[in-house]
């Protein structure tokens, strides 16, 4: 069953669904949408340092992924304005990474796929890291989910309850590192953070708890994979942004229906 | 300090100090909070209250001194300010039980006595903000906590809605003989409601009966007469209810 490419994409796709999902949701709840931006952009340079050494692409984007993503955590609250901070960091980073891949010579060709994704090309080995790594996410933010919660809503109260919320952030500054790895291959570095919050944002209006939310991200985020695939399929599109705008679609639809159901909201 | 642990005090703070960057807050505070009583903090802006509160549960690391919890101590704490994103459902059910391992009967029984039952299955993002803070003092007290820390919690509410906020209060000491420490701006209400004042501003300034700290110099050199003196309102505030609403502080913080 494994030897058709598109079960194999379909798989990776809704692997990478599911740990966005949970995830996704937090970063909306607490407003991370350009933490996540910068934490994928910084992922190409993993992946170019990956070709100069000859090393798994995955480990590679996965350190890079986590080192920007700790910068950033440590740099929070600091005193600096976050978003300026964040625009400086997503895109530089971006930037050395484009430019270091241009030294390596013979994968100029190659870049367009670590860019948008090359879920078409999803080996079994890469559906094994896809699936263990969404396995993780998943099974860390399960977890900790109250503890997580609660130090989303507000330190102190976290604090009071006897655990300490810089902790909790950390186990989301690493969930997001192992999503934008195990994504690279799927959406590509520019679309990750799309994963992450479009199905998040699409469920928020048919949601009526945290848990509920996470669970219907994910729904949504799995059907947008499968249906983005066959519609890239159909009409000979690329299929990561095929994807991505599924769930744009899916969104769209969610939020005029709960825009009017809600009276005078 | 160190009696045999059934006198201890629930928090004790030795000679504390919290510093950010080159700012010092606080500098050698010592505090201690008994049993069954109600210790307010007043202290102009600036004055390192809230940093004092953030220090006793924790979430700030003292530059000097230390923070000492009686073994075992249970803490219910209503913030300033809570926020949630209005991307985030959830129901006040969900809320007050998300760190509390409680049946749903507690839950019921924990809003009745805060004065707003029925709210159970609303969403957060629907409550007025009277029933906001009640819904949070009904979640920090469902633990029932040795000692209950209030951060300006009726920040927000008319006067009428304040008033019948720490009347709760009260009735909360009365009934479960919980320690509550705030900190307040409402001086009229801290003058009739506490036990005991501390007043602060980096360091402990006075400290005594609402009636002896009013009158201490060191509370009229912060206070001034301009607010009318809050001994004058703790004498009179039945006949002046009125005048007693205005915050003698400026700015938010």
């Amino acid at each position: 069953m494994l030897d058709d490419f598109m079960t194999r994409a379909t798989l990776a796709g809704v692997g990478v669904a599911f740990a966005a999902a949970p995830l996704g949701c937090f970063v909306v709840w607490r407003r991370m949408a350009y933490f996540g931006d910068a934490t994928a952009h910084a992922a190409i340079l993993g992946v170019a340092l990956s070709l100069t050494f000859q090393m798994s692409i995955f480990a590679g984007a996965l350190a890079v992924a986590l080192i920007m993503a700790l910068t950033v955590t440590l740099l929070t609250g600091r005193g600096y304005a976050m978003d300026t901070l964040l625009g400086v960091l997503a895109h530089s980073a971006l930037a050395f990474g484009l430019v270091a891949v241009s030294f390596l010579s013979g994968v100029r060709i190659d870049l367009m796929a670590y860019l948008f994704g090359d879920i078409l090309a999803v080996s079994r080995a890469d559906l094994v890291v896809i699936w263990g790594g969404a396995s993780l996410v998943v099974a860390l933010i399960a977890w900790r989910w109250s503890q997580l919660l609660t130090a989303t809503l507000n330190e102190e109260l976290a604090y009071a309850s006897g655990f300490d919320p810089k902790r909790e952030q950390l186990i989301l500054t690493l969930s997001l590192a192992v999503t934008v790895a195990v994504a690279i291959k799927v959406v590509g570095v520019l679309l990750i953070a799309a994963m992450l919050i479009i199905p998040a944002a699409a469920a928020r209006s048919l949601a009526r708890s945290p848990e509920s939310m996470a669970l219907i991200a994910a729904a949504i985020g799995a059907f947008s994979a499968v249906a983005g695939l066959r519609s890239a399929y159909l009409f000979d599109t690329p299929a990561g942004p095929s994807i991505v705008c599924v769930a744009a679609i899916l969104f769209a639809c969610f939020s005029l229906i709960g825009w009017q159901s809600r009276p005078g909201a | 300090m160190h009696q045999e642990s059934l006198k201890m005090s629930l928090v004790s703070v030795e000679g504390l100090s919290v510093r950010y960057g080159a700012n010092t807050v606080l500098r050698h505070v010592d505090m201690t909070i008994e049993p069954g009583e109600i210790v307010t903090i007043v202290g102009p802006n600036g004055s390192g209250k809230t940093s004092l509160l953030r220090a006793v549960i924790g979430a700030t690391k003292p530059d000097a001194g230390r923070v000492i919890q009686k073994p075992g101590l249970k803490i219910g704490y209503v913030p300033q300010k809570l926020h949630i994103d209005p991307t985030l459902p959830i129901t006040v059910e969900r809320f007050m039980r998300l760190t509390n391992p409680v049946s749903r009967q507690r839950c019921m029984d924990a809003l009745d006595s805060a004065g707003v039952p029925d709210l159970l299955k609303r969403q957060m993002s629907q409550l007025s903000g009277g029933q906001f803070q009640r819904v949070l003092l009904a979640r920090a007290l469902i633990n029932q906590p040795d000692i209950l820390l209030l951060d300006e919690a009726t920040q927000g509410l008319d006067q009428r809605g304040s008033a019948a906020f720490y009347q709760q209060i009260e009735t909360v000491r009365r009934e479960t003989g919980c320690a509550i420490l705030m900190i307040s701006h409402e001086l009229h209400v801290v003058m009739s409601a506490s036990d005991r004042v501390i007043c602060l501003n980096g360091h402990v300034c006075c400290e005594g009966s609402p009636a002896v700290v009013a009158s201490a110099p060191e509370y009229r050199a912060l206070f001034g007469t301009g607010t009318g003196g809050a001994l004058a309102l703790y004498q009179h505030h039945h006949d002046h209810h009125h005048d007693h609403g205005e915050d003698p502080k400026e700015a938010a913080e």
